[in-house]
């Protein structure tokens, strides 16, 4: 009989159900009695997660945001013992596609206002409900060893440097490039082509852009203020007010929500003197209520 | 011949077991033929596979197709001896070695990309051994067929390894017998009759690369016409233009189906002749 080798259940099965072998034998016995195991642990751990919630806060936020907002929902549980917050925390357009098509969320907050009038075209949040809870600013961060001495911004376009950006798509990719564009005015027109030369990867959310610095793979990156607050053993390289880029932040509740008494309370608790101050303690500038 | 004869599975069952069989049949068909149907139905009828002429999307098709051969090529030229090794000799510690070649298979692509640059980054465990030979590896088209080569090879070396040890023993030692060494009982008779199965594996192995993304968006990076590959530009396409992103997902799952195809082929062949 020919080996079947197009697809690797089959290939994994073809090891556990060769009979010569005691490894494949044990497998056959076993294999029934440890997937009936599983799947009754499995309905076992769901019932008890669902026995202490009865609400679940499904909140979808920019990538930036994951310090904060694990933080502040910790604190938001610590005030509602019955609800559990859940994250997913991502690109904001990633999870802007996400929610067009129709993923549950309550609440969505952005890192820039493009992404939230996008949901608000298309009826998933309603036109008032809006509102910036904090704002954002960009900086240069450098491994904490700065192996291609970067000592100005101008440096970024030294040849030869491994720059990683936000990709283009990403909130804070658009925002990098903006303030390469503003930086012309300082270093001339070449500046921002001579520094896009140097790019070696555009990432897909910016945490990611920050891990590839952490790791020493990167030279350079340039991300939000409250990234390089949440890795602070990397250096930083200052971007002056009249050339940064005030990134506004938006925080809606989604308007097919099943919690939304919930999503406004959690709103509430993100523009209280309690939230802005967690969101400034990681580096973003709050907001006027 | 009655009925009680024929085979089992060419029997007919009575009518209501028989829909005990077909209608859960029916419901995992659809979850997996679907899915396939409505991107190639989207794709059509909107001409979004015009698209694929977009020069992101040329870019991609390209870089794709480089990668994949020359990792579907290292990994012949390595696979073959190490799975004619690990189907010819016993040794102690083999049955581990097996599970460690094996691993990639079953790793999550993210788990592999993390590894690979915990490994070969720059700050990696051999970077700086390798950056003192001048190679640096992370956001380079290098390390898109390293990412590939990681994640495809076993399955070459699975479907090689089972062809050789598939050979008749008694041939074997009928070789042996008549006097030839283990580079003749390669070169004359293991390779041409387990061919089926190497060639087989390797395209098995080539289709693995080509679909290749977590472990290279984290190990090379994303950028275009250096590391962007076909999986990647759909990822990050979706969010520039659904269009490019239907267009290079149609390509992807008509050269998947062919290979496919061929791989079934090569397999069912009933002919076991030599004649690779």
């Amino acid at each position: 009989m020919p080996t079947s080798v197009y697809n690797y259940p089959e290939i994994i099965g073809a090891a556990m159900s060769r009979p010569s072998s005691f490894f494949g034998r044990f497998i056959l016995k076993r294999t029934l009695t440890l997937a009936s195991l599983l799947f009754f642990l499995s309905l076992f751990l769901g019932a008890c997660g669902a026995s202490g919630t009865p609400h679940t806060l499904t909140v979808y936020a920019a990538a930036s945001l994951t310090d904060a907002f694990t933080e502040i929902g910790g604190a938001f549980e610590a005030e509602h013992p019955a609800v559990t917050v859940v994250f997913n925390f991502g690109g904001s357009q990633n999870l802007r596609t996400q929610i067009e098509q129709g993923a549950p969320a309550d609440v969505f907050a952005s890192a820039n206002v493009k992404e939230m009038d996008a949901l608000v075209a298309q009826n998933h949040v309603a036109p008032d409900a809006p509102r910036v809870f904090l704002t954002n600013q960009l900086v240069v961060i450098l491994p904490e060893d700065n192996p291609a001495d970067i000592t100005s911004l101008e440096d970024l376009r030294k040849p030869d440097l491994k720059l990683v950006l936000a990709a283009e798509e990403v909130p804070a990719g658009r925002y990098a490039r903006l303030v390469l564009d503003n930086l012309n005015s300082m270093f001339g027109a070449d500046y921002k082509d001579s520094v896009l030369a140097n790019v070696v990867s555009n990432e897909d959310n910016i945490r990611q852009a920050v891990t590839k610095v952490q790791l020493g793979e990167a030279d350079a990156s340039i991300v939000y203020v409250s990234d390089a607050v949440a890795a602070p053993e990397l250096q930083r390289i200052e971007i002056p007010s009249e050339v940064n880029v005030i990134a506004e932040y938006p925080i809606a509740p989604l308007s097919n929500s099943s919690n939304s008494e919930l999503a406004d309370q959690f709103i509430a608790y993100i523009l209280s003197p309690a939230g802005q101050a967690t969101l400034a303690k990681w580096g973003f500038t709050p907001v006027d209520p | 011949m009655s009925q009680q004869n024929k085979p089992f599975f060419h029997r007919r069952l009575a009518p209501l077991t028989e829909w005990l069989f077909v209608l859960p049949s029916l419901l995992l068909l659809a979850l997996l033929a679907l899915p396939v149907l409505a991107l190639l139905w989207r794709a059509g009828s909107e001409g979004m596979l015009s698209l694929i002429a977009q020069p992101s999307a040329l870019s991609a098709l390209r870089l794709s197709l480089l990668t994949s051969t020359v990792s579907m090529l290292i990994t012949i030229v390595t696979g073959t001896p190490l799975a004619f090794v690990l189907a010819r000799r016993k040794f102690t510690g083999k049955a581990f070695l097996e599970l460690v070649i094996d691993l990639p298979i079953v790793l999550p692509p993210s788990v592999a990309g993390i590894a690979l640059l915990i490994a070969f980054g720059r700050q990696g465990v051999f970077g700086s051994w390798l950056s003192s030979i001048g190679l640096t590896l992370p956001f380079t088209t290098t390390a898109v067929v390293l990412a590939q080569t990681f994640v495809s090879a076993p399955l070459f070396v699975r479907a090689a390894r089972i062809g050789f040890a598939q050979i008749e023993h008694q041939i074997v030692e009928a070789a042996y017998v008549e006097g030839s060494n283990e580079w003749q009982l390669f070169r004359y008779l293991m390779f041409p009759l387990a061919g089926r199965a190497v060639l087989s594996g390797a395209i098995l192995a080539w289709t693995r690369a080509i679909g290749e993304f977590g472990a290279t968006i984290l190990f090379a990076g994303n950028l275009e016409g250096v590391t962007q590959t076909m999986p990647l530009a759909i990822y990050l396409g979706l969010e520039r233009s659904l269009g490019i992103a239907l267009a290079l997902s149609t390509v992807l799952v008509f050269v998947s189906f062919l290979l496919l195809l061929v791989t079934r082929r090569l397999e069912n062949h009933k002919d076991d002749s030599p004649n690779f």
